[in-house]
């Protein structure tokens, strides 16, 4: 079993995006796994599809600029007892496949893998006909469809094996542009990881609701980064680095702040967000999609029915973006550490 | 040769499509009947397939991507032993594993779900090139309806087969001229539609859909010729077999009632 810690350093000199990390490890579970296939629409040199391309000619099929039958044959060999990842722009997959996602691949609950990159307004320059704010909404109504939003290169490939390894459709949403790296792996002594029996060793010498800080990256299962009493920022993909830097000023400023990261959107990890929403004031969800249909969306659902509590919404607000450079979109859409701060100090009336 | 056998099989398989369609109140009647006798050359001849064993990994696999005509599989199939055929009386009734349209979720037998049209064949495709990868030899065969390839993706599926030179995968278009709205010639031109799969790089045969001998000397061919996936054009009438059903666009989807039911069925040389 691999084991994670959170870097004691989360620098803005080391960043990956988590695009690259699945290209490396689509690359790394092709050499164990001769059942993987991968697939893409003309677009493998952005989706990083392109290492497994060249590694694994014959398990990869460019299916051309034709996002519909790239869902629909992905079913097709995914019906054959092949894992399939298909990829292309969250945009086009989410957006011009979305009913082929629907019928040929969840319905009949197909282990296709929906692996889409350039999500959300960092995609940049090519501006609003590619920035997607609205596929986590559109992925989590489907029926039992698994939805995961990673939040670095690290926690990128542990979701992907963990996506690969599970039986049935996924929706991955992936991002073009650098982000921080915010895991590494946890190393006990020599080994490069623990076993499952050291870790609850570790967790049995802590005291209960103590924070821990070995971590297991597992579909469904939230992270706490950091614990906390006044103010829980709940964010996914790359808001979880902003929240953290978000939390530090914050604790600056006297306001005790819990950070989770909430790389799954579905099955949600409702549990962490009813602590949160009973051991702390005010919930704020952060994440790089409309503030409609999305995390927080999803966040407020479980709130109303077992805890109603205040919550803030840091995301993109009911508007289509524009072109410009990742961080000045941020900025102008709203989507910062310093929008983190605003929405709690005006809770907090600081 | 003599086909008697298989055009007798294809009256039984009209019959249930009937009362199943009569019994559901709703459904598919005209485009199940233009199917059923490439439906029965598929799963009574051609395809290596095993009623006992449905799952086998070396199995010819199909799809109906025309999947409205989901009565004349669930009739086929049932004929031919996959569960008890009057199961299919069940149809579009709540709880049934025999949904308007097909479901392999409800009915495990089935290799896909369809319904939304043009789905089927690129699943079709995807089947043809995973089935390659294993290597077992399985082909795969779908119907397409002339309605759907108003669809844009049959094309972005039909370029995908000929690029990749998908000679493992044998498609119909069942030809019969109708769809909802009336004829295809008024709705939205489809011809020539030999043409239009010739260009998109496919092996094209014109054949009489009701002529047995036909059918099977075409699939004789697909089978033989490779680099090129092929695509079959059948022409057919919808509703055939039953008088007052043919060639009427108006039995596109809709239950006959009792009265009518009989006609058919007596029509087909069945009890009612």
């Amino acid at each position: 079993m691999a084991l994670f810690k959170i870097k004691d350093d989360i620098s803005e000199k080391e960043k990956i995006a988590t695009r690259q990390a699945y290209g490396e490890v689509l690359v790394e579970v092709g050499s164990e796994n001769e059942n993987l296939i991968v697939m893409d629409a003309d677009l493998s040199v952005s989706t990083q599809t392109k290492h497994f391309a060249k590694e694994f000619p014959d398990r990869f099929f460019n299916i051309g600029i034709a996002e519909q039958n790239l869902y629909g044959t992905a079913a097709g060999i995914a019906h054959t007892g092949k894992v399939v990842c298909a990829s292309t722009f969250a945009m086009f997959a989410t957006g011009r496949a979305y009913e082929i996602i629907r019928n040929s691949i969840a319905y009949p609950e197909l282990n296709v893998k929906i692996c889409a990159t350039h999500s959300g307004i960092t995609v940049g320059e090519d501006g609003a006909s590619h920035q997607t704010f609205e596929d986590l909404a559109l992925m989590r109504v489907i029926p039992d469809m698994t939805v995961i939003c990673p939040s670095d290169a690290v926690s990128t490939k542990a979701l992907m094996r963990e996506a690969i390894k599970y039986e049935g459709p996924v929706y991955v949403r992936l991002g073009r542009s650098a982000i921080p790296v915010i895991y590494e792996d946890y190393k006990d002594g020599d080994s490069d990881s623990v076993s499952g029996e050291t870790l609850c060793h570790i967790e049995e010498e802590m005291e209960e609701g103590e924070f821990t800080p070995v971590i297991d990256i597992k579909i469904g299962q939230s992270v706490m980064l950091r614990p906390g009493s006044d103010v829980t920022l709940i964010a996914t993909g790359i808001m979880v680095a902003e929240a953290l830097k978000a939390s530090e000023m914050l604790e600056n400023r006297g306001i005790s702040t819990r950070v989770i990261d909430m790389h799954t959107i579905k099955p949600l990890d409702e549990d962490a967000i009813v602590d949160a929403a009973l051991e702390t004031k005010l919930i704020v969800s952060c994440e790089e999609h409309s503030v409609i249909g999305g995390l927080g969306s999803a966040i407020a659902e479980v709130l109303a029915r077992c805890a109603p509590t205040q919550m803030r919404f840091v995301g993109q607000r009911d508007t289509f973006g524009e072109s410009g450079k990742p961080e000045e979109l941020l900025r102008k859409y709203g989507m910062t550490w310093e929008d983190i701060c605003d929405e709690v100090f005006e809770y907090f009336d600081r | 040769m003599d086909y008697q056998k298989y055009e007798d099989i294809a009256r039984q398989i009209r019959q249930h499509v009937i009362k199943a369609v009569y019994y559901a109140k709703s459904g598919h009647p005209g485009g199940s009947l233009s199917s059923t006798d490439i439906l029965t050359a598929l799963f009574f001849k051609e395809m290596n397939i095993d009623p006992e064993n449905p799952g086998k990994e070396d199995r010819d696999m199909f799809v109906l991507s025309k999947g409205h005509g989901a009565p004349g599989l669930y009739a086929a199939m049932g004929v031919r032993g996959y569960y008890p055929v009057e199961d299919i009386y069940t149809l579009r009734k709540l709880g049934s594993h025999f949904q308007g349209h097909p479901s392999s979720y409800k009915l495990p037998v089935l290799e896909h779900s369809t319904g939304s049209l043009g789905q089927g064949f690129s699943a079709a495709v995807g089947m043809a090139l995973g089935a390659r990868l294993k290597g077992l030899g399985q082909r795969v065969y779908t119907i397409l309806g002339d309605g759907e390839l108003q669809e844009g993706l049959v094309w972005e599926a039909a370029m995908c087969a000929a690029h990749y030179k998908l000679d493992n995968i044998c498609a119909f278009v069942d030809w019969n001229g109708l769809q909802i709205d009336g004829a295809n010639d008024d709705v939205m031109t489809v011809r020539p539609i030999d043409e239009k799969f010739k260009a998109f790089g496919w092996n094209v045969m014109m054949i009489n859909g009701h002529d047995f001998g036909e059918i099977f000397n075409a699939l004789d061919k697909a089978r033989e010729f490779k680099d090129k996936p092929t695509m079959i054009v059948a022409k057919t009438h919808k509703g055939q077999g039953v008088s007052f059903m043919c060639d009427q666009a108006g039995w596109h989807g809709k239950a006959p009632n009792e009265e009518q039911a009989g006609e058919a069925i007596r029509e087909l040389g069945g009890e009612w």
